[in-house]
């Protein structure tokens, strides 16, 4: 058995500083795709090339990066239209509103987050200190649970931020969803949301959860079955997305995305 | 070579398929579909290395293969003699039909639905032990801690379990469906997708098959790289694995390192491609992106130290082993009857690994050696099975790594663009074999059955629980290491 604590000590601390210091691997992130700024020549056919149908071409180009699941095709064909966002945490990195999914956003848009932003700090002042997550997977593709099991590694560590899992939705304060919305979750995730004591928060997380994703056509991720406050966008997304959300739902980040120091300390 | 032969009648398919299977070749899958309004069943064998053991003494078996069998219902028929009662791994497999078509399998022992919710039932809890103090317990589909939704019902009265039901429709997400009419590209997407922990595995078995239609070779350097992909892949879900036994046991700093190595592995393929599951990686007629194999190799040697000196430990630790020696053993009869696949089937004495008996890329020329022999088909076994394979993966790696060139100028991907044809693709994932079924018509996927691993195996479930009790659940699913997504699709 001692060897294991030999073992335990060998790489030293390998827990990332996030949010109270930058991390590269956090900032290098490629996020989903983003529509460059200025005017586009010939958008009349960009809409064809997303499979996820995430582009809309009305009074300019859009991605819906809720429905983007990242596989490129975008930017490999139009680059100069399109290119990938950077960066796993902050602000960009998770919307506190459906619509603000969408890129560039209208400016109605920001009043909509505002409201939101608002009304989520209020109703989650009292989680500050410690959260108690529950996590509900509704149909993913099985990558989301890999993502969400590694905040609990030693790399990103979540328990120093004061975030825990628990396995009785009595004991949750944050419900976070994967998978794209499955007819047969649809009862057991709104029996999960029901059973969480007030003020509770709803993160959907990943492109899946927030439309469907690439089964779009058929399923329309979480927000039918439960009120959805933070939506992360990724397929899936980055374990720096989660925990990033998981810390705004939270009011443990500043608007900013700099660490709060009431909340997010060590 | 993919053989497809179509027999006059479902009785005839069946004689057929009984046959080939006593001969030792596996049973590796049965799907319907409709075609011009009759319904057709589809079962695939495969050419293994213990069918080659009578008839060529070498491991490369000269029919080195899948074959598709396929017969016709009458029009108009709304039943036909299931084939579970004379192959027992086809269980699941008349479930889904069931489940799909509405097709009744005549004498099938169970045809609960599988993958659609049952209706009201759904909330009755089986019961198929009778006894005192006998009890059900239900168990998910929202289950304690971070896992896929999936229900487990287990009979028991008190610590043993004389009976154990799954129940994995929950996360049905309709894949075959959304595959039907989708460009050839799209069809990638959804097999990358299909199972989200094996995306290079199932985004290899459907290329396979798509460039056996359009008759394309892919360029060498892609075959590396494809194997190199699979590979890390492997290792990944390996360590995942490792991870899980090692909780399991409260083994917290054993469990912490599982973890370090399987998010740097993570972090490796997130470098080489932009995703940490390898997506995007393999296209039809290539790869996208080749990786620095300079810069990859270098970061190669250390892992494989600290990953292969952990392994050694736990593998040391008799406090863990304690757990693992003889909990949910798989007898070997068992999984060769079954064809398991990957793995489970390894530890239990019944190898067939796609890369060795069906080789494909880059596996042709860097041969990978036949796995070393287990039969005690308990937990330990799979472990110490996954711990050769990560072994035997850094070293496949190195060694596609070596026949790299430096740097590629070009894209390493040959055109492929498939019109019409059917072909079987398959592929070794780390949970077994990987089978994909594509029909393409006018350019576009007509039809496509994917069949992973994880849904042939996990059936196995029901059957390893002799004697053991139910504080040994999690080291049993755990060490299955299977994937509910791929299973329900």
């Amino acid at each position: 058995m001692s060897i294991w604590v030999l073992r335990g000590l060998r790489d030293g601390v390998v827990t990332t500083r996030w949010p109270r210091r930058a991390d590269e691997y956090a900032d290098n992130w490629r996020g989903p795709a983003a529509v460059r700024p200025g005017n586009h020549a010939d958008p009349a056919e960009l809409d064809r090339l997303c499979p996820a149908g995430a582009i809309a071409v009305t009074d300019r180009v859009r991605v819906d990066q809720g429905r983007c699941i990242l596989c490129g095709r975008c930017v490999a064909a139009r680059p100069d239209v399109f290119a990938w966002s950077k960066g796993a945490t902050g602000p960009a990195a998770a919307a506190l509103a459906r619509e603000a999914l969408v890129v560039p956003g209208a400016p109605e848009t920001d009043e909509a987050v505002a409201a939101a932003r608002a009304a989520l700090a209020a109703r989650t002042r009292a989680l500050r200190r410690s959260v108690h997550v529950r996590h509900v997977d509704a149909g993913s593709d099985g990558s989301e649970e890999w993502e969400i099991q590694a905040l609990l590694g030693p790399v990103y560590d979540i328990h120093r931020l004061g975030v825990f899992f628990t396995a009785s939705p009595r004991h949750a304060d944050v419900l976070l969803v994967t998978g794209a919305g499955t007819a047969g979750m649809a009862g057991p995730l709104r029996t999960t949301y029901e059973g969480m004591p007030d003020p509770k928060v709803v993160i959907a997380a990943g492109a899946d959860a927030a439309s469907g994703g690439l089964l779009g056509d058929r399923l329309a991720g979480v927000a039918d079955f439960v009120p959805v406050d933070v939506w992360v966008p990724g397929s899936p997304p980055s374990p720096f997305a989660i925990l990033n959300a998981l810390l705004m739902a939270t009011g443990k980040l500043a608007a900013d995305g700099t660490a709060d120091g009431k909340g997010a300390n060590r | 070579m993919t053989i497809t032969s179509t027999e006059p009648s479902v009785a005839a398919l069946w004689e057929s398929l009984a046959a080939r299977v006593a001969r030792g070749e596996r049973f590796a899958g049965l799907s319907a579909s409709r075609r011009d309004g009759a319904l057709t069943l589809s079962a695939h064998t495969a050419h293994t290395a213990h069918t080659a053991h009578t008839a060529h003494p070498a491991h490369t078996a000269a029919a080195d293969g899948i074959d598709t069998l396929e017969a016709s219902l009458p029009p108009g028929a709304v039943s036909y003699p299931a084939l579970t009662p004379e192959i027992g791994a086809a269980f699941w497999y008349e479930r889904l039909i069931h489940d799909e078509t509405g097709v009744i399998p005549e004498g099938h022992p169970r045809l609960a639905p599988l993958v659609r919710p049952g209706g009201p039932d759904d909330h009755v809890l089986p019961r198929h032990v009778a006894g005192y103090g006998v009890f059900t317990i239900p168990h998910g589909p929202v289950r304690s801690g971070v896992f896929e939704s999936m229900e487990y019902l287990v009979e028991t009265p008190g610590e043993a379990i004389p009976h154990l039901n799954m129940r994995i429709f929950y996360k049905h997400r309709g894949i075959p469906a959304r595959f039907e009419r989708a460009p050839i590209s799209d069809g990638v997407l959804l097999a990358e997708r299909t199972e989200g922990i094996a995306s290079v595995a199932h985004a290899l078995a459907f290329c396979h098959a798509v460039e056996t239609i359009a008759g394309c070779e892919i360029p060498r350097e892609a075959a590396l790289v494809r194997v190199v992909h699979a590979e890390l892949e492997r290792i990944a879900n390996h360590l995942d694995v490792a991870m899980r036994l090692a909780d399991a046991a409260g083994l917290a700093v054993a469990t912490a390192r599982f973890a370090l190595h399987k998010e740097r592995v993570l972090r490796l393929v997130s470098g080489l491609c932009g995703s940490r599951f390898g997506r995007g990686v393999v296209i039809p007629g290539g790869v996208k992106t080749v990786p620095e194999s300079t810069e990859l190799r270098d970061r190669l040697g250390p892992l494989d130290r600290e990953i292969g000196t952990d392994l050694r430990i736990l593998l040391g630790t008799s406090s863990f082993l304690d757990r693992l020696r003889g909990t949910g053993p798989l007898l070997t009869a068992r999984a060769r009857e079954h064809g398991a696949l990957g793995p489970i089937g390894k530890a239990s004495g019944y190898a067939d690994d796609a890369r060795l008996a069906r080789p494909y890329d880059a596996y042709r020329w860097l041969d990978p050696a036949p796995p070393a022999e287990h039969h005690a088909g308990d937990a330990q076994a799979r472990l110490k099975v996954r711990a050769e394979e990560i072994t035997q993966a850094f070293g496949l790696i190195r060694r596609a790594l070596e026949d790299l060139p430096e740097r590629t100028e070009v894209t390493p991907s040959a055109p492929c663009r498939p019109s019409e044809g059917r072909a079987t693709g398959w592929a070794e994932a780390p949970q077994g074999e990987v089978l994909y079924d594509v029909t393409v018509e006018d350019g576009r996927i007509a039809r496509c059955q994917p069949r992973s691993a994880s849904f042939h195996n996990l059936v196995l479930m029901h059957e390893v629980f002799a004697g053991d009790i139910l504080t040994d659940f999690p080291f049993i699913e755990a060490s299955f290491g299977l994937s509910v997504a791929g299973a329900a699709l």
